[in-house]
C-alpha cells in the first residue's frame, strides 16, 4: 500500500489494489465490444454471406467454429505466458491471470469440438474422425483440465499458483510436440479421405464475417477474464483493508442507487 | 557430483528390493492388463496381431502411471525429501538418479517380460526386438515426465486420478512412436524413424525434465 500511488509507470498495475478498480472500469467496455461484434457477425455470417457452392448451408458453422479454435491455442499460450511472467518476476496477479483465462480456453476448446462434431456429421457423415487437428484440440481440452484440476485441488494458493504454472509450460512445451506426432500418426493410419481444408477461395463477406466473430471472441475473453480476475482478487486479499474499503463504497453505491 | 548420483541411485534400488512386492504388482498388473484385451476384443489370431503393439504399449504407459506416485511419496512422508532439498546437491541430479533407479525398477522389468507377452498375442518374431528397444527408449522419457506429474501431485487429496490426468496427455506422442515403430517394422517401412524420434524425445526429456522436477518438488515442500 506504501507504493507511490501516482507513479506513472504500468507496472503499477500489477498490485492487486490497482488492478481491481482498472479492470472493474475496462471490463463493461469489453463485453459491450464482444456484444455488438456478435451481433455484427452473425448477422454478416447468417444472412449476408453467400450460401458455399460445395458445403451449402452447413459452412456457416465456422463463424463459431474457427475463432473458438483460434481462441483456444490462443489463450493457452497466454496461459503459458502469464505463468512464466509469474514464475520469474514473482507476481500475485500474473498467476490470477493464468487460473482466470484457463475456464475460458476450456469452453472455446470444447465450443470448437462441439461445432466441429456438428459440422462433421453431415459433411463427413461422421461426428468424430481421428483427423490430427481434431485429436490435438482434444488434447489441449486435457491439458486444460489437467491444469484447472491441479489448481484446484491445491488448497494452499501460493503453492496453486506456481504447481499450475509448471504444468502449464510443460504443457506449452509440449503441445507443438503433440500436434506434429499426432499429425504423422494419422497420416500413418488413414490415407487422405478425409481433409480439412477448405474450398480453396473463400467469398470476402466470409472473411470478414469470421474476423469479426473472432474479434468478438477476444473481447469476450478480455471481458470474462477481467471480471474473473477481479473476483479472485477480492478471494484472495479478503484480509486486507483496501478489500474492506472497497466492498463498503460497493455497498453504499448499490443502496444509493436502490 | 558423481558420487551424490550413485549413492541415491544405490540407496533408491536398495529400497526397491527390500520392497520387491510392489515390483512384482507392478509386473502383474502389465501382465494381467494385455491378458484383457483378448477377453474384450475376441482372440481371432490376426486381429491381436494388428493390435498388439497397441496393447503392449498402452499397458506398459498404464503400469509406469499406476506406479508413479512412488517415486516421491515416501521420501516425502518420511522428511528425506526436505532433506535432499536442504543439500547442497544439485536437486537436477539427484532427481535424475532417483528417476533412473525407478525406471531400472519397474520400467525395465517391463520391457523384459513383453516379449514374452508378444508371443501371447502372435506378434512376428521378427518385430520383437524393435518392441524391446521401442520400449527401452519409450518408458524412461514416460518415467522423466510421470516424475514432474509426481512432483507437482505430492500430498493431495485425490493425487493418483489428478496424476493421471495430468500426464496422459503428455504421454501420447511416447505412445504414437512407441506403438509406431513396432507398427512400421511389421508393414515393411522400417522402424528406424520412429526410433530415432524416441531417442531424441529421451535425450530431450533428459534435458529438461529433472530442471521441471526439481522446481516441482520445491514448490511442493514450501
Amino acid at each position: 500500500m506504501n507504493a507511490p500511488e501516482r507513479s506513472r509507470s504500468l507496472f503499477r498495475f500489477a498490485a492487486p489494489h490497482n488492478f481491481y478498480p482498472l479492470a472493474g472500469r475496462l471490463a463493461p467496455w469489453f463485453a459491450a465490444a464482444a456484444l455488438v461484434l456478435t451481433l455484427a457477425g452473425l448477422w454478416l455470417g447468417l444472412f449476408v454471406a453467400p450460401t458455399d457452392a460445395t458445403q451449402g448451408e452447413v459452412y456457416r458453422v465456422i463463424f463459431i467454429h474457427v475463432p473458438a479454435a483460434w481462441m483456444s491455442m490462443f489463450v493457452y499460450l497466454m496461459m503459458a505466458f502469464w505463468s512464466g511472467v509469474g514464475l520469474v518476476m514473482n507476481t500475485r496477479l500474473s498467476f490470477i491471470m493464468s487460473q482466470a483465462l484457463a475456464p475460458t480456453g476450456a469452453m472455446f476448446c470444447f465450443v470448437a469440438l462441439w461445432t466441429g462434431a456438428l459440422w462433421g456429421k453431415p459433411t463427413w457423415g461422421a461426428y468424430w474422425v481421428w483427423d490430427a487437428r481434431l485429436t490435438s484440440q482434444l488434447l489441449l481440452l486435457f491439458l486444460y483440465f489437467g491444469f484447472i484440476a491441479l489448481t484446484r485441488a491445491i488448497e494452499d494458493p501460493r503453492r496453486a499458483d506456481r504447481a499450475g504454472a509448471i504444468i502449464a509450460l510443460v504443457g506449452a512445451v509440449n503441445v507443438p510436440i503433440i500436434y506434429f506426432s499426432v499429425q504423422w500418426w494419422n497420416t500413418l493410419h488413414q490415407g487422405a479421405s478425409v481433409s480439412v481444408t477448405k474450398a480453396p477461395s473463400m467469398a470476402t463477406t466470409m472473411l470478414v464475417g469470421m474476423l469479426v466473430m473472432a474479434i468478438a471472441a477476444w473481447m469476450y475473453t478480455i471481458a470474462v477474464v477481467l471480471w474473473r480476475a477481479r473476483s479472485m482478487i477480492l478471494e484472495r486479499e479478503r484480509h486486507t483493508e483496501w478489500v474492506g474499503a472497497v466492498l463498503e463504497r460497493e455497498m453504499q453505491a448499490k443502496g444509493g442507487r436502490a | 557430483m558423481l558420487s551424490t548420483f550413485l549413492a541415491v541411485l544405490r540407496r533408491d534400488l536398495l529400497l526397491a528390493w527390500r520392497g520387491r512386492a510392489d515390483v512384482l504388482v507392478t509386473l502383474a498388473f502389465f501382465v494381467i492388463v494385455v491378458c484383457l484385451f483378448p477377453f474384450g476384443v475376441g482372440a481371432e489370431p490376426n486381429q491381436l496381431r494388428a493390435i498388439a503393439p497397441g496393447v503392449l504399449w498402452v499397458a506398459a504407459l498404464l503400469a509406469c502411471l499406476l506406479s508413479l506416485h512412488r517415486l516421491f511419496a515416501q521420501d516425502y512422508s518420511d522428511g528425506t525429501l526436505e532433506q535432499l532439498l536442504l543439500s547442497s546437491e544439485p536437486a537436477a541430479l539427484w532427481v535424475t538418479a532417483k528417476v533412473l533407479a525407478f525406471w531400472l525398477s519397474t520400467g525395465l522389468p517391463v520391457v523384459a517380460v513383453a516379449p514374452g507377452l508378444a508371443l501371447l498375442l502372435d506378434l512376428e518374431q521378427g518385430a520383437l526386438p524393435v518392441l524391446v528397444l521401442s520400449l527401452a527408449l519409450g518408458t524412461p522419457i514416460l518415467g522423466l515426465l510421470g516424475a514432474v506429474g509426481a512432483a507437482l501431485t505430492l500430498g493431495l487429496r485425490g493425487g493418483g486420478m489428478l496424476l493421471a490426468l495430468l500426464v496422459l496427455p503428455l504421454f501420447v506422442p511416447v505412445l504414437i512412436f512407441g506403438a509406431g515403430a513396432v507398427e512400421a517394422e511389421m508393414s515393411g517401412t522400417g522402424a528406424a524413424a520412429h526410433l530415432l524420434l524416441l531417442g531424441g524425445g529421451l535425450a530431450g526429456a533428459l534435458a529438461l525434465a529433472p530442471w521441471a522436477c526439481a522446481a516441482a518438488l520445491r514448490i511442493s515442500t514450501d
